[in-house]
């Protein structure tokens, strides 16, 4: 988005998330598939985000609960693996998030006839989030101005402009690349948009995007 | 001393910090109190001395009120504490009264007319009497595990927390079947406590030395109660399966067991199970010992918390602040807080435990970077301030609580 104040001005604004419990929670992949078809969006969303938000690991992080739960808990790698694979950045809906999580756990129960469960105690818990869109103080006029905004920005700005912008809010592209185009920017804006921000630490995403707009003002001014 | 959100800025960031003054911008005006039943002692007022002062500072007023209650009262309370875990109580009409008595009395003396009123755990869950169908939000924190209370006891607080408008829980495992809206808070740790704050190497060492344990050889710690559900015993079997390839040294500290003689038993099962080992350190300390704990964990290379049975089992986060790789049972709030693999281990039986402190011992590159990506994930989620937003956003979510996704417009800048 970027919500231009003015001439090409870019807003940050913050995703802060306040995490819901449902009182619904799955013993085996029959259980986790039938709440699975019911669950709200934002169920799902906090599902396969969470982990990027909370989890700003040096080291590559797991990709989404269901995945980790698959693996870890019910043991089954190869459907744990599947659901890993899962390339969220192509997905422009959480309906379709939804829908192609349902066919690889379907697919897989298609070809299977027994279920293992879960130790008691670790069950899959259903959980929902709820997103504050806050404007942040920070605005900016010019690309050195984005990357030094860039640097200060909190977690829960990133998160917004990447994930929540994309596929809550349904926009389709992250919010920087659509500002670069406003400015002209097309490579950089195709450089960003090319970024998989699912394989990033929040930090690492930063860091990358805060790489290319210096190298790209560097251009400008030589 | 009374910590500002200054002091948290070098652990969390700048952003943090501006996010929390984003909320608290929304918040302001508003009437806030905020009841529990002890202002001294315990986890909740811990907490609660620390955020009411940083939530002022954020421009949030929040009004901290205590209950009053008899000897009888806390009794009652305390009895109802152990059936909600689980335990069983014998309850009578009796019992009930006190509680209803109590509750009348404070109601008397309260003023508790707000636009939120925030009540910790079930002592002052029946000042709900006093929510006026058309004024003010009310929340109720529950900070136990409700996931199998004794009925009746239940059925009873029941009656009065299914009035709130919302309940918060620590963890999913703990909630309990309500229909009202149910946030997941999990708590928190302070950076800026003598439990964790940074201490130099000379401390460190000072108080392995006014404590006896020797530095020669890895040391391999469980800081816990002299508990069953801690499993001392099962760490010692643990241990020596791992001692028998690796040299190291083990610490369990936990507090005094004087007042408990389930604890006295179980401190005796540990001695027993030493057997006089000296590469074994039994080390009973006062509750004031935060620094000397503090000091053991940032002395350790491995740190186990082999609960069988745990709450959220925070002692867990305490550690992975210190980047030491964790093992851990798959417990409670545990699994919450250590990602297997990633942030720390989780297992599930003595054999598991001691194959991993040997794995840790042996490869102290991964060691080294589980306990990094513990800190990490501590820094992110269990530290106070990560705390104080989520109550923010809590306090908030009450107008929209039908909404996921809840926008909100630039604030205009006050005049100078």
């Amino acid at each position: 988005m970027g919500d231009p104040q003015g001439d090409h001005a870019f807003q940050f604004f913050s995703s802060l998330d306040l995490t819901l419990l449902t009182n619904r929670r799955a013993r085996d992949l029959a259980e986790l598939l039938e709440h699975l078809r019911v669950v709200p969006g934002s169920v799902i969303y906090f599902h396969t985000h969470h982990f990027l938000v909370q989890h700003q690991y040096l080291s590559p992080e797991p990709p989404n609960d269901f995945a980790y739960w698959v693996t870890n808990v019910l043991q089954e790698d190869w459907l744990g693996e599947q659901l890993a694979a899962i390339d969220l950045i192509q997905f422009r809906s959480i309906r379709a998030l939804r829908d192609r999580i349902i066919e690889v756990i379907e697919n897989y129960l298609n070809q299977r006839k027994e279920l293992r469960v879960a130790p008691e105690g670790e069950e899959f818990h259903f959980r929902e989030s709820v997103s504050f869109i806050v404007p942040t103080t920070h605005v900016a006029h010019n690309l050195a101005e984005f990357a030094d905004c860039m640097e200060q920005i909190g977690f829960g700005s990133l998160s917004f402009h990447f994930f929540s912008s994309r596929l809550r809010l349904e926009r389709g592209e992250d919010d920087f690349s659509d500002w670069c185009r406003t400015l002209g920017e097309q490579d950089l804006a195709r450089t960003i948009a090319r970024l998989d921000p699912y394989t990033y630490t929040l930090d690492g995403l930063r860091r990358e995007v805060v790489r290319l707009v210096r190298r790209r003002l560097r251009e400008i001014e030589a | 001393m009374i910590n500002t959100l200054a002091g948290y800025e070098p652990f969390v960031g700048r952003g943090t910090v501006e996010e929390l003054q984003l909320l608290g911008e929304r918040l302001r005006g508003r009437r806030i109190i905020t009841v529990n039943s002890t202002a001294v002692g315990g986890g909740v007022a811990e907490i609660l001395n620390r955020m009411v002062p940083l939530s002022r500072e954020l421009g949030v007023e929040i009004r901290w009120d205590v209950i009053k209650g008899g000897e009888d009262f806390f009794a009652v309370t305390k009895r109802m504490h152990n059936a909600l875990h689980g335990k069983i109580e014998p309850f009578g009409p009796h019992d009930y009264e006190v509680f209803r008595e109590a509750t009348r009395s404070n109601l008397a003396e309260m003023d508790l007319d707000a636009d939120i009123v925030f009540i910790h755990d079930p002592q002052p869950a029946g000042l709900i009497e006093a929510r006026r169908p058309d004024r003010g939000r009310w929340l109720w924190r529950c900070h136990i595990d409700l996931s199998a209370p004794q009925a009746d006891v239940w059925q009873f607080l029941a009656g009065y927390v299914s009035r709130y408008d919302a309940a918060v829980f620590s963890a999913p495992q703990f909630a309990a079947d309500l229909q009202l809206p149910q946030a997941m808070i999990t708590p928190s740790i302070d950076p800026l406590s003598d439990k964790n704050r940074e201490l130099t190497q000379t401390e460190i060492d000072q108080v392995f030395e006014r404590l006896n344990i020797p530095r020669d050889k890895p040391i391999i710690t469980q800081v816990s109660r002299f508990d069953k559900l801690k499993d001392p015993v099962g760490v010692i079997a643990a241990f020596r399966l791992a001692q028998k390839y690796n040299d190291c040294r083990l610490v369990l500290a936990g507090g005094a067991a004087t007042d408990d003689p389930e604890g006295a038993a179980v401190l005796a099962a540990v001695h027993e199970a030493a057997n006089g080992d000296p590469d074994i350190h039994v080390l009973e300390l006062p509750p004031t010992a935060n620094v000397e704990i503090n000091a053991i964990q940032r002395g350790s290379a491995v740190i186990l918390q082999k609960s069988l049975k745990e709450g959220f089992g925070l002692t867990v986060s305490e550690a992975l602040w210190k980047a030491k790789p964790v093992i851990a049972g798959a417990v409670g709030g545990i699994s919450l807080q250590i990602t297997h693999r990633y942030s720390g281990i989780l297992t599930h039986t003595i054999e598991g435990t001691a194959f991993w402190i040997k794995q840790l011992l042996n490869a102290p590159d991964y060691a080294r970077r589980l306990g990094q990506n513990g800190r990490e994930h501590v820094r992110t989620n269990f530290l106070l301030t990560r705390h104080l937003r989520d109550y923010l956003l809590l306090f908030l979510f009450l107008d929209h609580a039908d909404e996921r996704v809840i926008r909100f417009p630039q604030v205009v800048p006050r005049a100078a």
